[in-house]
């Protein structure tokens, strides 16, 4: 056991195995099928405490180290269902962050406390169709009115979109650049607010994705997160919270993906002989599991300097991008193994494979962490 | 009006299911290497009924485990669960069920439970036998393999109603058991002994605040020379052994085949 998880990040890990492994495993393909799991399953994840782990205990949250956060979603990849994780990670790591960090008591009350508990969901509004990571691009404006601001635009790539009871979302309220962008709590009962459409992704199947609109839709000021147009440097701040996740998701897959390839090669035979007797495979596979320990162990350094309050960009960008490079590799080798039966739902590594595409896609393409770690490194 | 209840619980180490268990070559024991350990499944079950009846009428919840200083796993695992306090009987070496039944009537004497709940047996010997020892050396009701009319998809289910009856004086309580062809209903005097079947209830996970909780709850440590009990076995472990290995199953071409194999080969008609 490495020295950060202690006898209580593994009762805890415990604790989550359990609860997916009965909760939310076997559902995994009927809920991709239907393209959407139960909101029940934010109410439970939330009971348990498993949506508020690092946040502050005065809302709901546990106060936790980020080991537990590491514990949680190692764990959670068991769910066989990375719509499910991406919902879930959404909400608690996500779209509640920044209302712990530097929402006022009353934002908290109104939004955090039950976001932590499972019955509000939340959305993280950033991307639109012309801005992804380029956040100072972003076009929806908010226009202060008396007491009310006044929102106007469209939000793409929305996790949690179609159902989502608020959102915590970026507007431009000042000039362009990223020195115009505010952060508001919007709750989604608001006139003028709708959803476009759910967008039909290639993979994370049971997660709704959506395109949302926004016409004259007024919500009073005080659900201004912090100060007027200093909403950008907040938003570069969690998405490293977000980036971190998806390097834990990347190598926990991989894990996964690897130790069920190996367990399938061990009973399947070919020509006389169970698959992993066959050196060209076992060779591969050393090769993966060579990568993905040294993925995981850069994961947990960026953990390491994240846990200790430092903002790890260059870590985390570099954990992402080595990781959710790998996962495409190690997933088309895995499917590649089981032939046939790597080309059919039922099995896990099918769907495994379509869900991976989106670590190197989503939270930042492993282009734009190329661009950042250039511009880090001095180049 | 509702008495409240003081109820001890146990929670039994036992070898996760889950990982592989084999027999040592000389048939001493099983490998010990790569084991996962768990708390019994049963025992989980009565952990929960338990919780359920104090959260109804009040109370106190007592968790107890035997073993070396690793079952105290188990007993963070209860209390993680939301029981308020644990016995360690602290002992290492081979217990039978009559040393485990007489550590436990000690700790009933000394805790004075309202009622005592047990797994029906442990999913690593199945003995199904130490309930029974101890309500019949203590001289309490018992009443085995409890169980509920209601389906584990029930509402009552969902809504964490206790299966277990309490009377409205507080001196009796009424169990719904698993019998031979259906199910069967008995009324205890209390103190009593309950020991858990499969279908009483669907135990609740550890919440993570619960989990932080349980760091700092009260653990007590007895061992069995502090309580007086003898513990040497009586019962002798000779040999343990893995079933002989599946055959393989064959193909039939018809029905008629099957039935002649079945009446020939197998003999099974």
């Amino acid at each position: 056991m490495p020295h950060f998880f202690t006898e209580e990040h593994e009762a805890f890990r415990k604790s989550v195995r359990n609860w997916v492994e009965k909760e939310l495993a076997p559902h995994a393909l009927e809920w991709d099928r239907a393209g959407i799991f139960p909101r029940e399953i934010f109410k439970q994840a939330g009971e348990l405490g498993f949506l508020g782990i690092h946040h502050d205990p005065a809302y709901g949250g546990s106060g936790l180290d980020y080991w537990y956060v590491t514990a949680f979603c190692e764990e959670l990849v068991r769910s066989r269902n990375a719509g499910v994780n991406m919902a879930l990670l959404v909400q608690s790591q996500m779209a509640t962050p920044i209302i712990n960090d530097i929402g006022t008591d009353e934002q908290k009350r109104e939004f955090l406390a039950p976001a932590l508990a499972g019955e509000k969901i939340a959305a993280l509004g950033v991307s639109e169709p012309g801005a992804g990571s380029d956040v100072a691009g972003i076009k929806t404006t908010a226009k202060r009115v008396g007491d009310d601001y006044v929102i106007n635009g469209s939000k793409m790539w929305i996790t949690n979109g179609t159902r989502a009871d608020f959102i915590t979302l970026a507007v431009r309220t000042g000039s362009e650049g990223f020195g115009g962008v505010s952060l508001l709590t919007f709750p989604t009962d608001v006139k003028g607010f709708g959803v476009s459409k759910k967008l039909d992704k290639v993979g994370n199947l049971s997660s709704d994705t959506a395109i949302l609109y926004f016409e004259d839709c007024k919500v009073p000021v005080r659900y201004l997160l912090g100060e007027e147009n200093e909403g950008f440097y907040h938003v570069m701040v969690n998405f490293q919270g977000e980036r971190l996740v998806a390097a834990l998701l990347a190598t926990a897959t991989m894990d996964l993906m690897l130790q069920d390839a190996l367990q399938y090669g061990n009973e399947r035979q070919a020509f006389g002989k169970p698959l992993n007797k066959f050196q060209v495979w076992r060779h591969k596979f050393v090769e993966h599991l060579t990568s993905l320990e040294a993925a995981k162990r850069l994961a947990y350094h960026a953990v390491e300097l994240f846990d200790g309050k430092e903002n790890p960009v260059k870590e985390i960008s570099m954990a992402k991008l080595f990781a959710g490079d790998l996962a495409q590799r190690v997933a088309y080798d895995c499917q590649q193994f089981y032939g046939g039966m790597g080309y059919i739902e039922e099995t896990h590594v099918a769907r495994a494979w379509r869900d991976v595409r989106l670590l190197t896609i989503g939270g930042g393409t492993s282009e734009v962490m190329k661009e950042i770690i250039s511009k880090l490194v001095g180049l | 009006m509702l008495f409240p209840m003081k109820i001890l619980v146990t929670a039994k180490r036992v070898e996760d299911p889950e990982s592989k268990i084999k027999v040592k070559p000389d048939g001493t024991g099983i490998v010990p290497e790569g084991l996962k350990y768990k708390i019994n499944p049963f025992d989980e079950i009565a952990v929960e009924e338990a919780l359920r009846l104090v959260a109804k009428h009040k109370g106190e919840t007592v968790v107890v485990s035997i073993g070396g200083k690793e079952v105290h796993e188990q007993l963070r695992h209860a209390m993680a669960m939301g029981v308020d306090r644990a016995v360690w009987v602290n002992h290492t070496g081979p217990l039978d069920q009559m040393a485990i039944a007489g550590l436990l009537k000690k700790v009933c004497e000394k805790e004075k439970p309202d009622m005592a709940i047990l797994g029906k047996q442990s999913i690593d010997d199945d003995q199904n036998q130490v309930g029974q020892y101890m309500a019949e050396w203590l001289g309490w009701g018992q009443a085995t393999f409890a169980s509920k009319h209601e389906s584990l998809d029930s509402d009552a289910e969902k809504s964490k109603t206790p299966a277990l009856v309490v009377g409205a004086d507080g001196k009796t309580v009424k169990v719904v058991r698993e019998v031979d062809g259906g199910l069967g209903t008995v009324e205890c005097t209390l103190p009593a002994v309950v020991t858990t079947d499969l279908r009483l209830n669907q135990p609740r996970y550890a919440p993570l605040p619960g989990i932080m909780k349980a760091k700092s709850k009260p653990i007590e440590e007895l061992t069995p020379a502090g309580l007086g009990v003898d513990v040497a076995p009586k019962l002798t472990v000779l040999k343990m052994s893995a079933p002989a290995p599946r055959k393989a199953g064959i193909k039939v071409p018809d029905v008629a085949t099957l039935m002649q194999k079945l009446k020939t080969e197998a003999k099974v008609i």
